[in-house]
């Protein structure tokens, strides 16, 4: 009877009955095969992940930093010293500053959201206002430091009043003084790079120019512990949810993701880049993280994973120098060499904006049944498939070559000598050239 | 000029003496490190001898005379003390101390990591807070009271330790809070609804069943209910003998009351109804009795267990026999005989009835209903057990008159010793399985049933073998007709095998007769003519043998051929009628190795193909991809639909729930460690008050964090 195919109201919901026996519906399997590989599909595409391009900077973007408390709003630094504030819903500038002479070589916002730092090359730490000055009043920092050495990088602690910077040395400053309350160094080199733990706040890592991620706790007098490797790291990140973790961008073209309480080696390798990688940043989430690469690409990578789950590029994208996720987890941000800020989707095919129940059923719905079949060859294939520059293919094939020829080498060196002499390295292994204690 | 000079100079230490130099070089910031213009190197000529200590301790009386010894000993001893180690070593022995310390701190973090790692759902932002009311304090920052009747208000507040102003919550509030995470928050109110849950389904349960006004229903429940006490009871006699004593006096109280009314005496409107009943009715007279019975189990005095023996015994002497407490049952009231002694031997004549009388009104009605099925169920047994025979002997038939195709004859007797280990194989595992010998036949008759498809071709030993099978002729002698007919249409022999083989066909009939409700006798007439429709339908068709033919034909393709690369005439005389010699057959002719048994070796009704088919393959994993152990647990897990086809909503909702979910537009922060690790840094705010030194300069700094974070939350500057 029709009426017995009419919706009804139970616990305020509208159902419709349904026989769910099984011998009602047969071949659940090659259909919902056949609904994976459509959503496959149809996920690839809705593959658009590029957003927006900000230009208005006259060299090439240094640095990105996003606002502690507002998601709509960034700064980006650039290599003429220019700072400038963006407003990111409306994809223009709100601000522009002539901070530094030189580079800007790293912005950090306060925790608070009322101001932000930034260092550059003239040697100067310079504390700035989030708050545009009223008309006609001229820009001028809260605060500016002026220090020994060439500051490299900056960046601010997570509830306190203090920052830390590096250069010659690793300094921690105290807001309100104007001389560094410590500074740690190892040896006479310089650092690239130094962050501070989001969880564990006291705790510290650099990239330091002799090869080495040195790690430090500010509780204590002398740094902990570092590692060397076999090429220099470019800069690192914590992972915000896992306190112990840390991925560092190094110029070998890969991404290492380090356990600090086993630095002899690290927990994954990440490589697909082709060639050196310049900035990472974890999603607030901590289960990816978004590496900007000289390659002129972008990828994101599942922090367990050792190959990248999405490469982005575009023709005109010239080298990547700096990476951020936004703290929603929905848009990844790049700056790159030729003066543009670039919006990406982190995740291409997403439908942004808000979804009906339906949708987002079916979306879900589509996600897991790709998860279901992502073993099967069609759906892998067609899931897998990404458009690269031809060049950068060139040389993906040829670094394969390269490993090839490498481990080939290897082979044969180790079958004409004595047997145990050429030890078997793991990928993980080889990278590693020591921990100093 | 010289002057001057002097002048100046002499001016310039006058200013020295107003502003002195130390005063200017005061520092008001930390600082690591210290210049070496600013340190005060005054009296650096002068050392200070351990001598010029010496001699002022022994002038003071107040040192012991054990110092003073030491000292003298010191200052006579030759011997050096240690170098202490070079700075670097020393530095490095502190990184490595300090590197133990942090690593130990973080890896408190391991089971919250892994416990993220493996959740199946993760919800960014991960703290929310609770999108439950809030007071007007929270909302309104900055909040004062002002009239004097508010005043007043809170003056009674204040008074009683409530919060007025700026901290909402009262201290007491804030420790509990702080005491119990969210997590365990949550797990402790989902607990708490479930025990809350349940206590409502019980009431309710409760109240339904005092609302059922069956009496029937009450006695068994009641019966139910006194069997468990008893239970109780005994367990309670060995843990807990005060209590027990204690129910004993309770029984002993309801005894009594039981021996003053007149509850069971048979003296009610109903026991006289059922006294005049009980004369023809035979349930009348059990009610009756069973009402006595309970008379006497409740008036029966309980004998007290004491230790001693005496007491016992006469106790035993003095109580009266039991059927002396027995009130009188009138079970024919007219008869004087049926009194006394009689009534109370009765029950046990009339056992067998009883027990089970007894026995259905124990159980409750889910009992009673279960056991109605289960008398169902064997009933149909019977029935079923009936049934088996004739097809087996229809089988047998079959097989008689197959043997004369000398081919087939071949594949069939394989076809049978196959099908016979299968049974025999079934008939073992049945065997295992059932515990007595008593019943096997039968059950392995029903097993057999139960997994039969195809029994078909059966021969004579076989029935040898099963021999305690009663012979039904019911649905045999239909069949007799049937063949005798054929053969009155059929000429010779093998053309009959063309023919349709009835008990082929009818296979399947026989196991639809089976069916539960259908009845056991099938009109006669209705078989034949469906008999001859199915004959009529399938003529020609002979589906056993097609079937064994293409078994075989796909087997022997299966087979690798045996490749012959042998040239005739190649190294030797050639010519019309010449062989190869045989060193040259055994050489150029190549076996390949069998391959791989088939899957349907051991299957004699089934083909499986084992062709891999060129359109499928391309969708087909070819590998067992990384997590799953074995294709078993692969299969499985494609094999489970998920989509709303197949599964209700909530579980589709269940089942495609994202693994992380984030909010629109809320920035999702990092940890905070005071929010998960709890114990630490509560235990360290305890240590606070105490003594701090270095080493409780952590603890004190995880405070301090957790203050300073909520004086962010009130007002944020720089």
């Amino acid at each position: 009877e029709a009426s017995d195919f009419c919706l009804y109201w139970k616990w305020r919901h509208l159902y419709v009955p349904r026989n769910y026996d099984p011998t009602l519906h047969p071949f659940e399997v090659p259909r919902e095969y056949t609904r994976a590989l459509n959503a496959t599909k149809l996920e690839r595409v809705f593959a658009k992940p590029f957003v927006a391009s900000l230009d208005g900077h006259r060299d090439g973007i240094s640095c990105i930093t996003k606002h502690a408390k507002s998601l709509s709003t960034i700064i980006s630094g650039a290599c003429d010293g220019e700072v400038k504030v963006w407003n990111l819903p409306r994809q223009e500038c709100l601000r522009t500053v002539q901070a530094h002479e030189g580079f800007v070589r790293g912005i950090c916002s306060r925790f608070c959201g009322t101001s932000f730092f930034t260092v550059g090359d003239d040697k100067t730490i310079k504390q700035w206002n989030w708050e545009a000055p009223g008309y006609g009043v001229r820009e001028e920092p809260i605060n500016t430091i002026l220090g020994k050495a060439v500051f490299t990088g900056i960046d601010h602690h997570q509830r306190e009043g203090t920052f830390v910077t590096c250069g010659q040395t690793v300094d921690i400053w105290d807001e309100q003084r104007s001389s560094p309350i410590r500074s740690f160094s190892w040896g006479v080199d310089s650092f690239s790079c130094v962050r501070y733990n989001p969880v564990e706040t006291e705790l510290l890592a650099s990239c330091a120019s002799d090869r080495s991620v040195v790690l430090y706790d500010t509780r204590e007098s002398a740094p902990l512990r570092k590692v060397i490797m076999q090429l220099r790291s470019n800069t690192l990140c914590w992972n915000p949810m896992e306190a112990y973790y840390f991925t560092c961008a190094n110029e070998d073209y890969n991404l290492y993701t380090y356990d600090i309480r086993h630095l002899d080696v690290p927990v994954t390798v990440h490589m697909d880049h082709v060639s050196a990688v310049l900035d990472v940043d974890y999603s607030p989430t901590g289960r990816e993280f978004v590496s900007a690469s000289f390659d002129k690409t972008i990828r994101i990578f599942p922090k367990d994973k050792g190959h990248s789950r999405e490469v982005y590029h575009t023709k005109r994208m010239q080298h990547v120098i700096c990476v951020r996720w936004s703290a929603d987890n929905k848009y990844v941000l790049s700056g790159s060499d030729e003066m543009n800020i670039r919006l990406w989707k982190a995740n291409a095919s997403e439908k942004l904006g808000l979804l009906s129940a339906r949708e987002k059923a079916a979306t879900h719905y589509n996600k897991k049944l790709i998860e279901k079949f992502q073993h099967h060859p069609q759906v892998r294939r067609i899931a897998r498939h990404r458009h690269l520059p031809g060049d950068i293919l060139k040389q993906k094939r040829e670094l394969r070559e390269m490993r090839e020829a490498q481990r080939r080498k290897e082979q044969n060196v180790r079958k004409h000598s004595k047997p145990g002499s050429v030890p078997l390295l793991t990928e993980k292994e080889k990278h590693v050239v020591a921990v100093v204690e | 000029m010289q002057n001057e000079n002097l002048v100046q100079i002499s001016f310039f230490n006058q200013l020295m003496l107003v502003h002195p130099r130390k005063k200017q070089n005061e520092r008001s910031e930390a600082s690591v490190q210290v210049s070496e213009y600013f340190v005060n190197a005054e009296g650096t000529g002068d050392k200070v001898n351990l001598s010029d200590l010496l001699g002022t301790v022994e002038k003071t009386s107040g040192a012991s005379n054990k110092t003073k010894k030491q000292l003298r000993n010191l200052q006579s001893s030759k011997e050096t003390l240690e170098l202490p180690l070079n700075k670097q070593q020393t530095e490095k022995i502190q990184r490595g101390i300090a590197y133990e310390k942090t690593t130990a701190e973080v890896s408190c973090w391991k089971n919250i990591i892994l416990q993220n790692q493996k959740a199946e759902q993760m919800v960014f932002p991960l703290n929310q807070e609770s999108s439950g009311p809030k007071r007007v304090e929270q909302v309104v920052a900055g909040w004062k009271v002002q009239t004097p009747l508010e005043q007043e208000i809170f003056r009674l507040l204040h008074g009683s330790r409530q919060p007025v102003n700026d901290p909402v919550l009262t201290p007491v509030e804030e420790q509990s809070l702080k005491a119990m995470s969210l997590e365990e928050a949550k797990i402790r109110r989902a607990e708490l609804q479930k025990a809350r849950a349940l206590q409502s389904y019980y009431e309710a349960k409760a109240k339904r069943e005092k609302k059922i006004k069956s009496k029937k229903y009450h006695k068994v429940q009641n019966k139910a209910k006194r069997k468990d006490f008893l239970k109780q009871f005994d367990e309670m006699v060995k843990t807990n003998p005060e209590g027990a004593l204690e129910e004993l006096k309770k029984m002993e109280l309801s005894r009594m009351e039981e021996r003053m009314s007149l509850k069971h005496q048979n003296s009610g409107k109903w026991a006289k109804s059922k006294a005049i009943m009980a004369k023809y009715d035979d349930s009348a007279r059990k009610a009756m009795q069973e009402q006595l019975q309970m008379n006497k189990d409740l008036t029966q005095k309980m004998v007290v267990p004491s230790d001693d023996e005496h007491e016992s015994i006469e106790e035993g002497l003095e109580t009266v026999p039991d059927f002396v407490n027995d009130p009188e049952t009138v079970i024919d009231p007219v008869n004087p005989w049926m009194r006394g002694q009689l009534t109370h031997e009765e029950p046990e004549v009339s056992c067998v009835t009883a027990e089970e009388v007894q026995t259905a009104e124990e159980e409750n009605e889910e009992e009673e209903i279960i056991g109605e099925f289960e008398r169902k169920r064997k009933l149909r047994q019977a029935d079923e057990e009936d049934l088996i025979p004739t097809e087996e002997e229809h089988v047998v038939e079959v097989s008689d008159k197959e043997e004369e195709d000398e081919d087939e004859e071949e594949d069939v007797s394989e076809f049978n010793t196959l099908f016979r280990l299968m049974r025999s194989e079934k008939t073992r595992e049945g065997s295992n399985q059932t515990r007595g010998g008593l019943n096997t036949a039968g059950e392995e008759d029903e097993e057999g049933l139960l997994s039969e498809g195809q029994i078909r071709v059966r021969s004579i030993e076989d029935l040898e073998v099963l021999d305690e099978v009663v012979e039904p002729r019911a649905i045999e002698e239909p069949s007799a007709p049937q063949t005798a007919a054929a053969e009155a249409t059929s000429e010779p022999p093998h053309k009959k095998k063309r023919e349709i083989n009835l008990k082929e066909v009818l296979t399947k009939e026989a196991k639809a007769v089976r069916l539960p409700f259908l009845p056991t006798v099938v009109d006669e007439e209705e078989r034949d003519e469906q008999i001859s429709i199915i004959k009529e339908a399938f003529a020609g068709d002979d589906v056993i043998s097609d079937f064994i033919k293409d078994k075989s034909r796909q087997e022997a393709a299966g087979r690798p051929a045996v490749v012959d690369l042998t040239l005739p005439g190649w190294g030797e005389w050639g010519g019309v009628g010449l062989k190869p010699p045989r060193w040259k057959r055994k050489r150029f002719r190549i076996k390949t190795a069998p391959p791989p048994p088939r899957q349907d070796q051991k299957l004699p009704d089934v083909i499986i193909s084992e062709k891999r088919t060129a359109s499928v393959a391309s969708h087909q994993v070819s590998q067992l991809p990384f997590p799953f152990q074995n294709t078993a647990q692969f299969e499985s897990s494609i094999r489970t639909p998920i989509g709303s086809t197949w599964n209700t909503q909530t579980v589709v909702k269940n089942m495609t729930k994202p693994k992380v979910v984030t909010k629109l537009g809320a920035i999702i922060e990092p940890m905070v460690k005071e929010d998960f690790i709890k114990s630490k840094t509560t235990a360290a705010g305890g240590k606070g008050a105490a003594i701090m030194l270095g080493e409780n300069r952590r603890a004190k700094e995880g405070t301090k964090r957790s203050a300073e974070n909520k004086k962010k939350k009130s007002s944020c500057g720089c």
